[in-house]
């Protein structure tokens, strides 16, 4: 059970805020999520106390920060359960599924293999894929979703062929909240040598995520959707596809030596991916954001979480103007529209009754042929929310029609 | 001129224009000069054509997918620029952009497109009240080679 209570008073941004003359209410946590003092404080703790680079210092300072960079890899070992050099630092999903499309997959596919996607992917499991498959002349095959916007598996195992290289999927669909059964992706890819590439950008934060009970290759995620900074995320590979991929950073701190005649000896992964001095700060905050995390408790956080979404969508099935359209997955996201009122003047009318939202299609702009509609309006729920957010949330809801009050307050 | 003050004629002028918008569907004709529009704050994606002879802008068409205030918007333009002048429509971005911007500005001239004159309240939809706008001005600006 969580004190929610304390928890809140823990979140400079959710001491008194308002927006436009209204306490805040911040439902936006899957673009971001708020961070605690104890996050804030060690990266300030940092730069006040012990500001040194990485690496290379043979001065007490120097290595504080070295200790402290390092026991972080160790951390987020832990917390996805695989080896201490499984563990890249990045600088968020995007760079993280990047790398191993650039990394990866140019430098072990060939013309002619196959790459599945799906329609619910995010822009950055999208574009770089584009990218390469334009490159290498590959073919990009896209896996049907059920109703509830999840890859349908006897869909996909169909699709799967002797050219089919890599399957790279959400686990959890940015704006359907919608799960991906990846335990059993995993099993049938590996069957045919497929490599499977997982965004996890919207479950690590909310849901114990286990990379070895997972099975997959590569799993992506983000530290500032999960209360960590900026600017920081991690790619988890297991060591032997790390071994396979190149780096896209080349520079001081990822080799061991070179020559003049060419030559170069680069470090084993995960340090020959991170070349020129890393977001030290970031990380040392990442680290204070899953210790965060995991003294309140990732089973407590989903399971409150779950019991936030479906007290949220029981509230918002009683209004009649409400359409939504994942009531019946448990993250908590709920993509919805206010009838008759296009998405993204619904968020500019919520914005003007202090609620953050998302409208649009949120970067995955292949979803609105699944869905039928132009853009959603997208609430997205964190283990901070309350149940009393939620009321507030549905009163405004109620007046959605009335949406130019916006502009004429 | 309009009245600045009455928030309900404003807000019926806007709905009135999102819901019948006026000049929208674009034709088929090699004549009109094209432009497609997008905003990074919103989804709104508009084409906007414009036909000009002998330096007056004889025709506006716009057509796609938009808010209400970047349709509505667009749709007002529509009215206010055909039948001027290529120097005059440039004069009413002008004015327009300095509503927006909350600068001292002619109201006379922007007619109906005054009642977007409070849209910066909103901060995310300035750029969907000028999407017309900058595209209007991006087709002028193209007439210069």
């Amino acid at each position: 059970m969580l004190d929610i209570n304390k928890i809140r008073k823990e979140f400079p941004m959710l001491d008194n805020k308002t927006m436009q003359d209204h306490p805040l209410v911040y439902f936006d946590n899957a673009a971001t999520s708020l961070k605690p003092s104890c996050v804030i404080e060690a990266m300030n703790d940092y730069y006040y106390n012990f500001n040194s680079n990485v690496h290379r210092g043979d001065y007490d300072l120097a290595a504080k920060a070295d200790k402290t960079y390092e026991s972080t890899r160790e951390i987020v070992a832990k917390f996805i359960n695989c080896s201490n050099n499984e563990v890249v630092f990045t600088s968020g999903t995007t760079q993280s599924l990047n790398l191993v499309a650039f990394g990866y997959a140019l430098n072990n596919l060939k013309e002619n293999d196959e790459i599945i996607l799906n329609e619910a992917e995010h822009a950055s499991n999208i574009l770089p894929w584009y990218e390469i498959a334009n490159k290498l002349k590959l073919k990009i095959v896209f896996a049907p979703l059920n109703s509830l916007g999840e890859v349908d598996i006897s869909s996909l195992e169909k699709l799967i062929n002797e050219k089919t290289k890599i399957i790279s999927i959400a686990y959890v669909s940015n704006v359907l909240g919608s799960t991906n059964d990846i335990k059993t992706i995993t099993k049938i890819a590996h069957n045919h040598n497929i490599v499977v590439v997982v965004d996890a950008a919207q479950a690590v934060p909310h849901k114990k995520v286990d990379v070895k009970d997972l099975d997959c290759d590569f799993l992506a995620f983000s530290g500032h959707k999960l209360c960590g900074p900026t600017g920081i995320g991690v790619l988890y590979g297991k060591y032997d596809l790390l071994c396979k991929t190149s780096s896209m950073q080349l520079g001081g701190g990822m080799n061991a030596k070179f020559d003049s005649c060419q030559n170069m000896l680069l470090k084993k992964p995960p340090y020959k991916f991170e070349g020129g001095t890393p977001a030290i700060a970031e990380v040392i905050g990442l680290a204070q954001a899953i210790n965060y995390l995991n003294n309140i408790g990732m089973d407590d956080i989903e399971s409150y979480e779950k019991e936030l979404k479906h007290y949220a969508i029981n509230k918002l099935k009683e209004l009649d103007n409400i359409e939504i359209y994942n009531e019946n997955n448990d993250s908590g996201i709920i993509a919805f529209n206010i009838k008759n009122v296009f998405c993204q003047d619904a968020g500019s009318y919520f914005n003007s009754q202090g609620i953050a939202v998302r409208s649009g299609h949120h970067c995955a702009k292949l979803l609105p042929n699944f869905l039928n509609v132009i853009g959603t309006v997208r609430a997205s729920l964190y283990f901070y929310n309350t149940k009393e957010e939620i009321d507030r949330f549905v009163e405004v809801c109620k007046h959605g029609g009335d949406f130019l009050d916006a502009f004429f307050k | 001129m309009l009245s600045l003050n009455d928030p309900m004629i404003k807000r019926s002028i806007i709905m009135d224009h999102y819901e019948n918008p006026r000049n929208k569907g674009l034709v088929d004709d090699p004549r009109y000069l094209k432009v497609n529009m997008n905003s990074e704050s919103c989804i709104d994606d508009i084409d906007i054509q414009i036909l000009i002879e002998n330096n007056i802008i004889k025709d506006f068409r716009f057509d796609g997918v938009g808010c209400t205030i970047s349709t509505a918007s667009t749709s007002i333009l529509s009215e206010l620029v055909i039948g001027c002048s290529v120097e005059e429509a440039y004069q009413i971005i002008k004015e327009y952009d300095n509503m927006i911007k909350e600068e001292p500005f002619n109201s006379d001239l922007l007619q109906e497109a005054v009642v977007f004159k409070d849209v910066s309240k909103q901060a995310n939809r300035i750029k969907c009240a000028m999407i017309g706008f900058n595209g209007l001005l991006e087709l002028l600006d193209s007439l210069k080679g």
